[in-house]
């Protein structure tokens, strides 16, 4: 097809100021970038956890470096160490506080699965209580698995059917 | 590591019922349930045992009697001298000692802490309550006869229960623990060894 129209990027002269997109693109990328942590530190992983948030690893890269110790403000709630029965009630709690949508990373062996307290005091996997979005291996797992692991729940977030899901809400 | 002033001698004259007890390091000394404020007064005003390092128990287990012993660790800070005194619980169903928080308010958590996982009461103690596990629960873990895998019990929160579904459950123990018993085997070739396999997740808990 020939044409003469040679513009090969937007052109706001041409087509106004108006970017044509789908509400699931624009609300799933405004969330993917923007994904505030709550920090649930409960043991050795939340030092891990810091360490990925300072300059080293840098957590801000990926838009999620305002750890929020407000449940209210926050989007993703990164447990990170040891639960205990104890302990649960709270980071429940904490959950439910949290304004939707909210997703959660199990992060180390820990929070996964109760990793190596097979005992009477720790919660076998904090996804007993609550739903639980990406688990991290490890004990404790590295800067970088963090890093994937957000980014791994970016990716999921970018599958979200957003606008849908609030048309039925 | 010998003490300065032989403690037990002098605790003899005092409390005859004093007991000298084997101990590998310390100077360690029995006493009667009865005598032990009496008796860590006297250590801490006229021995200048000033600090008490640790005050712990233990459980000799079920059908032993008798079946509990307090230990206290007394440090004395001027001369560093250690001294270590033990007690047993008169009772082994309702064991019970008399609380030391009036000589060193840092007793306080201690003996919460003895309470909370073997169930001795302190009696005296200005506020016994438990201090690792939650209120209510109804177990002391560190008692002999208390699984290490926990038992089922309800969550401490009836509404988080009632909202997950979730319990405290015997955790599954997966082989484990993986603990080494010398001289039984050799080490090299058989760590880790399952002490307990009670049971995994593919594997049920076979009836006990
Ligand atoms: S997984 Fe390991 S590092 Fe993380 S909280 Fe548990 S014991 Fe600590």
């Amino acid at each position: 097809m020939v044409t003469t129209n040679t513009e090969i990027a937007y052109n706001s002269k041409i087509e106004g100021e108006v970017i044509v997109s789908r509400m699931d693109s624009i609300i799933n990328w405004i969330r993917t970038n923007s994904m505030w942590p709550m920090p649930m530190g409960l043991a050795c992983c939340a030092i891990e956890l810091m360490g990925t948030a300072s300059s080293r690893f840098d957590i801000a890269r990926f838009g999620a470096e305002v750890m929020r110790f407000s449940p209210r403000q926050s989007d993703c709630m990164i447990v990170a160490g040891t639960v205990t029965y104890k302990m649960a009630s709270a980071v429940r709690r904490i959950y439910d506080q949290m304004a939707e949508p909210k997703w959660v990373i199990a992060m180390g062996a820990c929070a996964s699965s109760g990793g190596m307290y097979r005992s009477y005091a720790t919660l076998q996997g904090v996804d007993h209580i609550v739903p639980v979005d990406v688990y991290i291996s490890g004990c404790p797992p590295r800067p970088e698995a963090l890093l994937d692991a957000l980014m791994k729940l970016q990716a999921k977030v970018r599958h979200e059917r957003s606008a849908t899901n609030l048309r039925r809400a | 590591m010998s003490a300065t002033v032989d403690v037990l001698a002098v605790l003899k004259e005092k409390f005859p019922a004093a007991t000298p007890r084997p101990s590998l390091d310390h100077p360690a000394v029995n006493l009667a349930a009865g005598d032990i404020p009496a008796a860590l007064k006297f250590l801490r005003d006229e021995q200048g045992f000033d600090f008490l390092v640790d005050l712990t128990a233990v459980d000799w287990a079920e059908g032993v009697s008798p079946r509990f012993t307090v230990v206290y660790h007394l440090l004395s800070t001027g001369r560093h001298d250690y001294v270590r005194v033990a007690t047993d619980c008169p009772s082994d169903e309702a064991p019970a000692v008399a609380s030391v928080v009036s000589l060193w308010a840092g007793a306080n958590w201690h003996e919460r802490e003895v309470y909370d996982m073997f169930g001795i009461n302190f009696t005296g103690h200005p506020d016994l309550r438990r201090i690792l596990m939650w209120d209510g629960y109804p177990y002391h873990p560190l008692r002999k006869e208390f699984p290490l895998a926990g038992i089922d019990t309800p969550l401490p929160d009836a509404e988080i229960m009632a909202e997950t579904g979730a319990r405290v459950i015997a955790a599954p123990m997966a082989g484990g623990p993986f603990v080494a018993s010398p001289g039984e085997i050799n080490l090299t070739e058989a760590e880790p060894r399952a002490k307990d396999e009670s049971w995994t997740e593919r594997r049920a808990k076979p009836d006990a």
